[in-house]
């Protein structure tokens, strides 16, 4: 990997927006704001690929796009197959002095149902080809662009409309599929989670993932207040409380060695700074069913889950 | 045909085997597939070409068809040359792919050795798979023998390539048949096969910048592919689709005979592909490598005096349906022949066009459908010359009893 890429909040505010306003997110949308994001970190020539979803839907409606970058989507499944077919291309056209470009980055973005579900057999052959590519999935936790569905992204208990919290049933039965780790197995030369209240953190996790040679994959926490059932000023707050809850950990896997990033680093180094899972579940409309006396027990059952993750990362970290 | 036609060396290759020399000498850039019976010895050629640098290919061993036709359709929009095969399942498993490459205008060309789908399970020839897939916007070139894959295979990059048409295209040959059988091919010298291809060229559109930049995903003109259209503009998209189809129709014919020029090979005009029609009173209708045996067939009956035809249809996608008209409208009673079931509708698919296309002559003749060699079921000479006397029998009778016949069917 080069030297790491310094940059100042001017530098990223002067920085030209390639994921241009006038796209049609809801209001509180936090994949919006990921989506800025992830272009603020381009260090060149770039190809952006997505899986349908919503970021697709709301910033391409034709005759209209918010993208200032070469732009595909496909499909639902297969993002991770187009960049595979970019990538390949641009090399071949490059060795055959057909394209001037020394170098093309290529960029596949999905949510959650694009990467977990639908998307993971051709995103676990892409990577197993060893494409040079970054995938990055924004995950809000659910099929938001239709309506709110359980994937396999979606948290234990949190109520969908595949998975509504019913008189005997209190929402989704299982944990979220541990996807980073996935791809971890794949022994792939990058892998990490970042989330938006970390701007810097994510911004430079998504240029490491560019940087470096071969498939790269970056796990996004994207609130999504119409699904989440939470205020929409509070998205980003939100992307705050999953980290500080060890709910959504931020941490990195070069070349195979876990390491923390800094945010949940101090959590690592002063346990006290962990916030209650309830603290976090509370302000979310989601999860309103497990603060009924009927509910109530899974509340510590996520809590006994989320400190397993937490204490199996630490360990995968070196750290206790 | 004129003496400009270069001289060509003979190699002993099966219809697989075509297929990947053909593809070997197209400069193709991406190359992206799945096995799958009777396909494989397509790619595994190719890869030995890849393994012994015969070839300037990226080739991508995908994880399934799905994600072989999203390569090949990413790598085409980004401007490079692809191609692809399959047959059956794969075929079916691409089956929303093909839809999104024709939406999106990829010139991708794809090979099927035509084979039954599931269930029961069957790896044999019949051409269920890419009939199932008629309406998916690809053009459908259907060969005869492992010359004219060969000879269809380069021609398609030319046809699907040209700015106006920039569909997809398949080259359609029968599983085992054609696939496996080792025939004599013609093959043309490298650089004369890379001459008539050519370098792909761009059409220069409009970019949202306002520039005029050519049609491709490149970052200095940045473009975007695949989005959404609501209805107030989807409708027009798949209007544009039909039309380069027609346009195709115009290109399949010019490049059939410039390549006519070259190689000294002609198919019909490259749309169909008469044998002694002219005079015909009975003619069979088929496509695929059973004109054969229909030819051998029709040659006994001009023999014994019978006034006995054949239309092959080397294109399905577009239908050539002016040509069919002309081809059919003197004749008084024809006999379509389908390899494949449209279960619940009226005889097979093929039946259904050309009868379709028939309508609006005057004076109609009779037709007939004949399904036949459905899972790689052998259909006999014998078998042919008894559908000929069927029709003969109609003639006499001046009526059809059954529209709809199964050949060699157990019943």
């Amino acid at each position: 990997m080069q030297n790491e890429w310094k940059f100042t909040a001017k530098d990223i505010a002067e920085k030209p927006d390639l994921f241009m306003s006038g796209h049609r997110a809801c209001a509180g949308c936090a994949p919006a704001t990921v989506m800025r994001l992830i272009m603020k970190a381009l260090r060149g020539p770039t190809i952006v690929t997505q899986a349908t979803g919503c970021m697709e839907v709301v910033s391409t409606i034709y005759p209209y796009t918010s993208w200032a970058v070469p732009w595909l989507h496909t499909a639902f499944e297969n993002a991770a197959a187009n960049a595979s077919g970019i990538e390949a291309a641009i090399k071949m056209l490059k060795k055959k002095g057909r394209i001037k470009y020394e170098h093309v980055d290529v960029i596949a973005i999905a949510g959650d149902g694009g990467t977990y579900d639908i998307g993971i057999q051709a995103l676990s052959g892409a990577v197993e080809r060893g494409h040079d590519f970054l995938f990055v999935l924004y995950d809000n936790e659910a099929y938001m662009n239709t309506g709110i569905q359980r994937s396999g992204g979606t948290p234990l208990g949190a109520s969908t409309t595949t998975s509504p919290a019913g008189e005997v049933i209190p929402g989704k039965l299982e944990p979220k599929k541990p996807i980073a780790d996935i791809m971890v197995a794949h022994e792939i030369p990058y892998v990490a989670t970042a989330s938006p209240y970390y701007w810097r953190d994510l911004i430079t996790k998504v240029r490491k993932g560019l940087e470096v040679e071969g498939p790269a994959f970056l796990h996004v926490f994207a609130p999504c207040p119409r699904g989440w059932r939470s205020d929409p000023a509070k998205s980003i707050e939100l992307s705050r409380l999953a980290v500080e809850t060890c709910v959504f950990p931020l941490w990195e896997c070069v070349n195979g060695e876990y390491q923390l990033s800094v945010p949940s680093k101090v959590i690592a180094m002063a346990p006290q700074k962990k916030k209650p899972v309830k603290e976090y579940l509370a302000v979310q409309g989601r999860f309103r069913h497990l603060f009924t006396p009927k509910y109530e027990k899974l509340l510590d059952e996520i809590q006994r889950i989320t400190d397993q993750r937490w204490q199996k990362l630490l360990k995968k970290c070196g750290i206790a | 045909m004129k003496s400009v036609v270069i001289e060509q060396k003979t190699l002993a290759l099966n219809g697989d085997e075509a297929v990947a020399y053909a593809v070997k000498q197209s400069d193709v850039d991406v190359v992206a597939a799945y096995p799958i019976t009777p396909q494989t010895i397509i790619v595994e050629r190719f890869s030995e070409y890849v393994a012994n640098g015969e070839v300037e290919t990226a080739f991508i061993c995908t994880e399934s068809e799905h994600s072989a036709l999203t390569a090949c359709l990413a790598a085409s929009l980004t401007g490079a040359r692809t191609f692809t095969a399959s047959a059956s399942a794969g075929l079916a498993l691409m089956h929303e792919m093909l839809f999104v490459t024709s939406g999106c205008r990829a010139p991708v060309v794809m090979a099927i050795a035509n084979r039954a789908l599931s269930a029961p399970i069957n790896i044999h020839g019949d051409q269920s798979d890419t009939m199932a897939q008629r309406d998916s916007g690809w053009i459908q070139i259907y060969a005869e023998n492992a010359q004219e894959v060969y000879d269809s295979v380069i021609q398609a990059f030319r046809i699907a390539e040209h700015p106006d048409v920039l569909l997809p295209a398949m080259v359609c040959l029968d599983g085992f048949q054609l696939s496996h059988s080792v025939e004599n091919v013609n093959v043309l010298p490298d650089d004369v096969v890379k001459k008539f291809v050519g370098v792909r060229q761009f059409p220069t559109v409009l970019t949202h910048e306002g520039k005029m930049a050519p049609l491709k995903l490149d970052p200095e003109n940045p473009m975007t592919m695949g989005p959404l259209a609501f209805p107030n503009y989807y409708f027009e998209f798949k209007r544009q689709q039909e039309e380069a189809m027609k346009n195709a129709l115009r290109v399949i014919r010019e490049v059939h005979d410039e390549y006519a020029k070259i190689s000294g090979r002609t198919y019909g005009d490259g749309l169909l592909d008469p044998y002694f029609l002219e005079d015909a009173e009975i003619a069979i209708v088929c496509l695929g490598s059973t004109a054969g045996t229909v030819k051998t067939v029709v040659d006994e009956l001009r023999a014994e005096g019978v006034k006995a035809g054949l239309l092959r249809m080397r294109t399905f996608r577009p239908l050539p349906v002016e040509g069919i008209k002309k081809a059919l409208e003197h004749v008084k009673a024809v006999a379509v022949m389908d390899r494949s079931m449209s279960f619940g509708g009226f005889g097979g698919a093929v039946f259904h066009e050309v009868r379709h296309a028939l309508y609006d002559l005057d004076k109609k003749p009779f037709v007939v459908n004949y399904i036949y060699g459905l899972g790689g079921r052998d259909t006999s000479p014998m078998q042919i010359r008894t559908i000929y006397e069927d029709l003969q029998e109609i003639l006499a009778k001046k009526r059809v009893e059954n529209p709809i016949n199964y050949v060699g069917l157990r019943e």
